[in-house]
């Protein structure tokens, strides 16, 4: 449709009728555009190109070389000598790399409780429901993220409170704390697993299941040996977004479990408490590092294939 | 797809070669440099007079401070000041000392109300300007002991014009701990009869008060000011706080957060402020009692700043004279829950005991408060060089948090 769209700007919008000078003026343009390929092409891919290039590459660039840079211990100003005292501190600290441990496990952990939540999820929206209730149901999962990310790590915290709806539904509560912190994670990424892992159950020909079934496999062989094996992209799509978005998180964590740190915390901290810009943006290479070896692992199981 | 494979590869691998052959051809060290020699404060000149009004000024602010009738229509002491000066106020909230800082940092704003761990850093950085006081009346009757402090000026030279200020004061819920609490040591050393329900101050710069009851309680350490510590005081301090963790419920750094634990029995004993008392009290969940304990107490001095790149310097100048203006000065204390620095304040209160509860003109309790300051290598008590500075304490701090 975009693509029709497109086409039909060259022609005058309805309703006013094109005067010759108009046609005109359309006519040399088209003609120029068509003898010049490359301008054409110049325009076409430059607005994308400097964005990837510049701001983004570019950004990336900036925070690796600002990472070899120091800082005055007085005024706190960044001093532009080079050294590589910032990633020696970084990669040797213990602390650092107590939270680098810690905030990848949380990752995956989150990652895990969101794959285990999503697949049933996905595998009854999109195999069982009914076409209506689908629709409600990609809806319904949808809705949470209309409403703020800080409004709903505070709801998690009333929810969780000792005198919370939690505790008078279970008689407990797991308190502020890892496991609490790892629910509210796991709640705010849910769609971004749900929803791929549903479009890889849409894809799937339905006929599997029967001819699996014709050859006397039980509902639990079908999942494992068929479903799961096809699927398994779709998750590793979604883990994907689960594994990073939680990467980066450092507000859930303040609110949720303020004793715990995770990479964020860190830089954070590094950049706005302590003004060590220099020394934030060598932290901040561990979770792009992590990220890019995640890409990279992720990119075999053929989740890259499909997104 | 498969060059998509090859270009992440390639990417991973080179970032990995380059991060650790930068690692490993390391000098070591790293991180900061200079600042043990005396520092000179950068030559910022000082307004001469005043003309007229730019019709604008740019604040950071202390949520609380700059309010406009926006939050609570009866809350308002920025519209008649715009009708009195012609300067329309653009208020910028900062949520911490170190955020203002940043904020500053970046020259789009005329003013701030800076507190004691931020004015310095502010001063040394050439963020902002000596305040000449003579073009601000009110200053003539601010309490004499926030004048000229170590945290506001330098050099007998004033920089700013102090607009209140406060104790973090020890607060407990009395229904679930017993007796008075008199002593830090509630936080600290008998902290194990409260496990897991003490709260703590979510910031570098709470080490001070582990070092405040150390200073009063381990005089061997000879701590002299909880905001200079040599490396060796300062890991006395760490290790207290290392050791107060295991008995935290959390630690706090917004308001509502702590009102919130208190109220829900996440947290009994811990560091407040009396305001957040006050919005406890007055909800009336549940009902809690503060002190200032006998060890004394860190505790605030903010002062608003004028910036060195200030665009509107008239209108700023005016601001500082009307927020320290006695009623206006007044209005801000109650609402914000401070003591307010205009001394005739006290007298257009609408609570006419204000002053009285929060000791405003009580010289002998405001220095029993050791206000924030920034730390630094050149001690700011004045004893030495060999201090720690504040990226140091940062460091600590998140080695503290592990």
């Amino acid at each position: 449709m975009a693509g029709d769209q497109g086409l039909t700007l060259t022609t005058a919008p309805a309703g006013t009728a094109p005067t010759g000078d108009d046609l005109g003026r359309r006519g040399a343009l088209s003609a120029f555009f068509a003898y010049k390929r490359r301008t054409r092409l110049a325009l076409l891919l430059g607005p994308p190109v400097f964005w990837l290039v510049i701001a983004y590459l570019g950004a990336i660039a900036a925070l690796l070389l600002s990472s070899l840079w120091s800082i005055d211990g007085f005024t706190e100003k960044v001093v532009h000598s080079y050294g590589t005292g910032n990633l020696h501190t970084v990669f040797t600290d213990a602390t650092f790399r107590a939270v680098t441990v810690r905030t990848l496990g949380i990752a995956l952990l989150v990652t895990v409780v969101d794959a285990v939540i999503a697949f049933p999820m996905a595998f009854y929206m999109s195999v069982v429901a009914s076409p209506r209730l689908r629709r409600i149901l990609v809806v319904l999962v949808l809705t949470p993220l209309w409403a703020s990310y800080l409004v709903k790590a505070y709801a998690w915290r009333v929810l969780l409170a000792p005198d919370g709806p939690v505790a008078s539904v279970f008689g407990g509560t797991p308190g502020y704390g890892r496991t609490a912190l790892v629910l509210t994670l796991a709640y705010l990424w849910l769609p971004y697993m749900v929803i791929p892992i549903y479009a890889g159950f849409e894809k799937l020909p339905r006929s599997l299941f029967e001819a699996s079934s014709d050859l006397g496999a039980p509902p639990g062989r079908t999942v494992r040996s068929v479903v799961l094996p096809l699927v398994f992209p779709a998750i590793a799509a979604g883990s994907i977004f689960t594994f990073s978005l939680t990467l980066g998180d450092y507000i859930a964590v303040n609110i949720i479990d303020s004793k715990t740190q995770m990479l964020g915390n860190v830089i954070y901290g590094q950049l706005i408490t302590a003004n060590n810009q220099p020394l934030a943006a060598a932290l901040s290479i561990i979770p792009l590092l992590a990220i890019v070896l995640y890409l990279a692992a992720m990119s075999r199981t053929g989740a890259l294939d499909n997104v | 797809m498969r060059n998509g494979h090859r270009l992440l590869r390639t990417l991973a691998a080179s970032l990995t070669v380059a991060l650790l052959a930068a690692a490993c051809s390391s000098s070591g060290g790293g991180g900061s440099t200079g600042g043990t020699k005396n520092r000179k404060v950068p030559n910022v000149p000082m307004a001469k007079s005043l003309g007229a009004g730019e019709g604008e000024v740019n604040l950071v602010a202390w949520a609380g401070y700059v309010e406009d009738g926006s939050d609570d229509k009866k809350i308002d002491w920025v519209t008649p000041f715009t009708k009195q000066t012609g300067c329309k106020v653009n208020v910028k909230i900062g949520n911490t000392s170190d955020e203002m800082v940043q904020l500053m940092r970046s020259g789009q704003y005329d003013g701030v109300s800076a507190s004691g761990d931020a004015t310095l850093r502010l001063i040394y950085g050439g963020d902002v300007a000596p305040v000449n006081t003579s073009l601000v009346p009110n200053y003539k009757t601010i309490s004499s002991f926030l004048k000229n402090g170590n945290w506001n000026s330098v050099n007998g030279q004033m920089y700013g014009i102090p607009h209140g200020w406060g104790a973090n004061l020890l607060m407990w819920d009395p229904s679930k701990v017993s007796g008075n609490l008199d002593s830090w040591s509630a936080v600290f050393d008998d902290a194990g009869k409260y496990k897991g329900k003490v709260t703590a101050y979510d910031s570098p710069i709470y080490i001070a008060d582990a070092a405040l009851y150390l200073m009063k309680t381990k005089p061997d350490l000879k701590i002299k000011d909880p905001y200079s510590l040599t490396s060796k005081q300062l890991d006395a301090a760490v290790a207290l706080l290392k050791k107060q963790k295991a008995n935290l419920s959390e630690y706090w750094s917004d308001f509502s957060k702590e009102a919130q634990s208190f109220e829900s029995g996440t947290s009994e004993v811990g560091t407040s402020w009396q305001i957040i008392a006050n919005t406890i009290n007055g909800a009336g969940k549940t009902t809690v009692k503060t002190t200032l304990p006998k060890e004394g107490a860190t505790g605030w001095s903010d002062t608003w700043m004028i910036s060195s790149k200030a665009q509107h310097p008239n209108c700023t100048y005016k601001w500082m004279d009307w927020i320290t203006s006695p009623d206006v000065n007044a209005q801000v204390a109650e609402y914000f829950g401070e003591a307010p620095a205009q001394t005739k304040a006290c007298s257009h209160t609408a609570d006419k005991n204000f002053c009285t509860t929060y000791h405003a003109l009580d010289a002998n309790y405001a220095k029993q408060i050791h206000y924030w300051t920034t730390p630094q290598k050149q001690c700011v008590d004045g004893s030495g060089n060999d201090c720690t500075d504040y990226s140091t304490w940062t460091r600590k701090w998140q080695e503290i948090k592990g």
